[in-house]
């Protein structure tokens, strides 16, 4: 694995638009911004509508996986590329899914939907909408290696490496939630004690790509994270962690870094939890 | 998509005396600029990044102290220092 399998620049993106077996696919935050406007092609997955479970709060399970990838037009042995607003976030979101459900070629666009607009690249009204037709697609059974469960967090604490993403203000329970969020979500501010606060923000530029290897590597050693050992990443609602298990299980090559994707919406719900408040 | 608003989003609905609003406009020549707008904390740390408005606009729900808003647009990369307090609307216009 290196970095040119799963991630690719904006003038690769753009050389590839009309290839047939490369599908683009955006995922935003914002899930209505693709109705403004979309890379040329583009097809969308909405994070929440396709990718949630409707009732509990899970993923959609593989069948589910299946016939969403089988509607957009999606194959197995397509190259996806994946894009969106927000540096990625949801993008990465995406992305670790896909790999949960072991699609063989899935690339994110580096800087994501940011990028492109800065580079004032050509985006199309949103009534363009490609028509792919659909697919049989199977998806593989979840990877458990890369997700984690609460009693995983809590029995990483003092002994794995956890690492929250947040900012520091949600970090040090000044904050429950992003800044551009009103403010709402779990019950309890804090962190899981033994976390370190390296903010997701740290692995990308101002234009949302990606740092290089070394600058990334040199980021986390830095901040005694021991890659050597096994680490689990987290939150708020497990996107912005989706992006730094990006940086340290596909750029990296870390082998043993999971996503908990209840993050703390849910750890900060727990009853009897320990908790911490304060910076690291 | 018609010119510029003055200030930031409207505020009907937004509980103005329990949050911490850092709000306002990019604008170019009296335009509004499509871009996005960072919200860094006191030590320069990312905190919030969002898109502008098809009006230039934007808004953070933030906390009280001081924080600099970052523009970024094509080919340009402007900061403001802001120091914003609860119940208040800190309006911040920002040309590039």
């Amino acid at each position: 694995m290196s970095r040119s399998d799963v991630l690719v620049s904006a003038d690769w993106v753009q050389d590839h638009l009309d290839d047939p077996k490369v599908v683009v696919v955006e995922v935003d935050e914002d899930t209505s911004a693709y109705d403004k406007n979309h890379i040329r092609n583009a097809v969308r997955i909405d994070w929440k509508k396709d990718l949630q479970d409707p009732v509990r709060r899970d993923f959609v399970d593989q069948a589910g996986f299946e016939a969403l990838l089988s509607a957009k037009g999606i194959a197995n042995d397509d190259t996806v590329v994946l894009y969106g607003g927000n540096n990625n976030w949801f993008a990465s979101y995406a992305f670790w899914y896909f790999k949960l459900y072991g699609h063989g070629d899935v690339k994110l666009l580096d800087g994501g939907r940011k990028k492109w607009e800065l580079d004032s690249r050509e985006l199309v009204d949103g009534d363009k909408v490609p028509e792919r037709p659909a697919t049989a697609y199977k998806a593989q059974a979840q990877d458990a290696s890369i997700r984690a469960f609460r009693d995983d967090v809590v029995a990483a604490i003092g002994s794995k490496n956890l690492v929250d993403v947040r900012s520091p203000d949600e970090f040090s329970g000044r904050l429950l939630a992003p800044a551009h969020l009103p403010q709402e979500q779990s019950q309890r501010p804090g962190h899981v004690p033994t976390a370190k606060n390296i903010p997701w923000s740290k692995n990308a530029n101002d234009d949302g790509t990606f740092k290089s290897d070394d600058e990334l590597r040199a980021l986390y050693e830095a901040e005694n994270v021991d890659l050597s050992k096994d680490t689990i990443a987290y939150c708020r609602i497990g996107e912005r962690s989706a992006l730094t298990w990006f940086v340290l299980h596909q750029l990296l090559g870390q082998t043993n870094v999971k996503n908990y994707d209840g993050s703390w919406t849910e750890y900060g719900s727990l009853v009897g939890v320990p908790i911490e408040l304060g910076s690291n | 998509m018609c010119g510029a608003k003055a200030g930031g989003p409207e505020l009907a609905g937004v509980d103005v005396a329990n949050e911490t609003i850092i709000q306002g406009s990019v604008t170019r020549d009296g335009e509004p600029v499509n871009g996005y707008v960072r919200l860094l904390d006191a030590s320069g740390e990312f905190t919030a990044e969002v898109p502008t408005s098809a009006t230039g606009q934007f808004r953070f729900f933030a906390a009280p102290g001081s924080w600099t808003l970052r523009a970024l647009v094509p080919g340009a990369t402007v900061d403001r220092a802001v120091v914003a307090q609860q119940g208040q609307f800190t309006e911040v216009a920002i040309t590039v």
